[in-house]
């Protein structure tokens, strides 16, 4: 009976918890009377978690037998703190929810507002912003993907994905200067159009990764070792997935064809075309499938924004919430008036309630918005897709291996930011 | 999508519970409805097993807190969505402070567990017949309701704030 336990009077005070649940109890099985049943902590810091996860496992041998979760390590209230902030100051705090696709929950965000506001936002906005989440998804895709190869021991893909998530993380710096929280954009739209670097990155990108990409795809996906380690591991089927909330890559995984790009476009994505890929058993490697076949299906769409970019405005007409150029507010007094107001949120904002939705690299990613008139939102809820989607761990783990629980976390691209607000 | 669904489902709804829808209004793009908090469990069954509207996937829920609002302080918001007729709607319940109960719905929609326990930890509206309703963002010590909103975040202009808390002296003291 091993009990390495890191805080004490926590855990004990899960554990008599988790046996007073019958819900628990039914999972132990006969075998595992008379064998030992340990318990153990996996995490809330170890390597294996990549973010800041407790489960407490009940195992034999190797067999999980129930697990208990703890979230909330790294709470920053967001939703608080949202009740206090400008709607620019806004942004930033959504860059710290899911940080691995920072741009998805900026623009998000960005577009919430915009329908509150009753904002008239240019197409090329719209394309610019649909290229920019498309690489944030690529890069969220690239990370969940290649990190299910690290624990299934492949460490090469590994290191060569990284490689090309740097080349879109300097795609988001000639965008906005910044790399991983990115505060991408304005709300109406962005702070300057696409410079020439990214014009001449992009092409490269768009010419070089397709290659890469399917280097690392050849090295994983009908690979015999990767395919017998992930085939079966944390399965999930259709029914149970949307009873628990499923949405985004997970339950496509699962064969559930649901992707808010499609069912209720934004940012016109009504004028691509794209496939939505599902999975068969919503196992680990369905998901990793999926995600390998969204990452395409992002390229495709990427090139088919770049290539019918409109002519237009990269912003829209919102003085009251757009900051007015820096040489404008240097140099005319109209201009300063205008940036501190704004800064300040001391402009006119209707009243009203607002939900709006974005496919996130997780899935449903949502704002609800509520405006009493005031300088910040009377009231701001985030609907996090992992902190939904993460209750059914334990049901996906139990009967299963310790190393199957690894796996399935990093397939579900459990992300500690979301997860926690 | 089709905009006149608005009135019918408030219709539809009306008609099946005859006295528990309170009012309705047109929040923007999605419908919100008001229904007596003792019903919220009948009518999300009812709409989960209707094949009218076939409303099948329980979005989000959460709370917001109104201190203005004499018993009825705290309201329980649904965000339901049809996947099939793409069809959302939000459902709302307004709940007095001193009573905040509310039944689960954790039944109905399994995902409503940690929405419901989130909702605790942060208004604390009490859900009869959760199966394990605690805290679960913050810590389980915690004796307050933290998005309520009588606790204030700290104020940027204020002026009694002793700097020696903050490790910060005033040139005189140090």
């Amino acid at each position: 009976m091993t009990d390495i336990s890191g805080d004490s009077k926590t855990v004990k005070a899960s554990m008599e918890e988790l046996s007073k649940d019958l819900k628990y109890k039914e999972y132990i099985t006969v075998d595992s009377i008379d064998g030992d049943i340990a318990t153990i902590n996996f995490g809330p810091t170890h390597p294996a978690t990549h973010g800041i996860f407790q489960n407490i496992l009940k195992v034999n041998g190797e067999k999980i037998l129930s697990s208990e979760q703890t979230v909330g390590y790294i709470h920053r209230a967001f939703e608080k703190l949202a009740e206090r902030r400008p709607y620019n100051q806004i942004t930033p705090i959504t860059d710290r929810l899911n940080y691995c696709s920072s741009p998805i929950n900026n623009i998000g965000w960005h577009m919430t507002v915009e329908k509150l506001i009753g904002a008239d936002v240019p197409k090329r906005v719209d394309y610019m912003r649909v290229i920019i989440m498309e690489l944030a998804r690529i890069a969220d895709h690239l990370i969940c993907n290649s990190v299910v190869g690290v624990d299934t021991g492949a460490l090469t893909g590994f290191t060569y994905m990284f490689q090309e998530r740097e080349k879109i993380y300097e795609l988001y710096e000639e965008v906005c200067g910044a790399r991983l929280t990115t505060n991408i954009g304005r709300i109406g739209g962005f702070e300057r159009d696409f410079s020439s670097a990214f014009h001449s990155k992009l092409k490269t990108f768009l010419k070089e990764f397709p290659k890469i990409f399917g280097q690392f795809d050849s090295l994983l996906s009908r690979n015999r070792i990767f395919m017998d380690r992930t085939r079966g591991v944390g399965p999930i089927g259709a029914e149970r997935a949307m009873d628990y909330g499923f949405t985004g890559p997970n339950l496509r995984a699962a064969g559930v064809d649901y992707d808010v790009r499609v069912i209720s476009p934004y940012s016109s994505y009504e004028d691509f075309d794209f496939i939505i890929p599902v999975g068969v058993n919503g196992d680990t490697y369905d998901r990793f499938m999926v995600r390998q076949e969204e990452i395409r299906q992002s390229l495709r769409i990427i090139e088919q924004a770049y290539s019918n970019m409109p002519e237009g405005s990269y912003k829209a007409d919102v003085p009251d919430f757009y900051l007015p150029p820096k040489s404008e507010v240097y140099n005319n007094m109209e201009a300063l008036i205008y940036h501190f107001k704004i800064v300040m949120g001391e402009t006119k904002i209707p009243t009203g309630e607002v939900y709006h939705c974005v496919e996130g690299g997780n899935g449903e990613l949502g704002y609800y918005l509520i405006s009493d008139g005031g300088r910040a939102p009377y009231r701001l809820q985030f609907r996090r897709p992992c902190f939904i989607y993460y209750q059914a761990y334990p049901e996906m783990i139990t009967g299963q291996g310790i190393s199957d629980a690894v796996l399935t976390l990093s397939s579900l691209n459990v992300i500690a930011g979301e997860l926690d607000a | 999508m089709n905009r006149e669904y608005k009135e019918e489902i408030v219709q539809y709804l009306q008609e099946n519970f005859p006295n528990a829808v309170l009012a309705s209004e047109d929040a923007f793009d999605v419908p919100n409805i008001e229904i007596q908090a003792q019903t919220v469990r009948e009518i999300l069954q009812f709409l989960k097993k209707d094949s009218k509207y076939a409303i099948n996937f329980l979005t989000l829920i959460g709370a917001v807190h109104y201190p203005d609002n004499a018993g009825r302080e705290l309201a329980v918001v649904y965000h339901l969505h049809s996947w099939t007729k793409n069809i959302r709607i939000r459902i709302k319940a307004f709940l007095p402070i001193d009573y905040p109960n509310i039944s689960s719905v954790m039944d109905i929609y399994p995902c409503a567990d940690w929405m419901e326990r989130e909702t605790y930890d942060f208004y604390g509206v009490i859900f009869d017949g959760h199966k394990n309703l605690r805290r679960i963002l913050n810590e389980d010590s915690m004796d307050y309701f933290p998005l309520r909103k009588e606790y204030h975040l700290e104020d940027a202009t204020r002026e009694d704030k002793d700097d020696r808390y903050f490790g910060r002296f005033k040139n005189s003291e140090s």
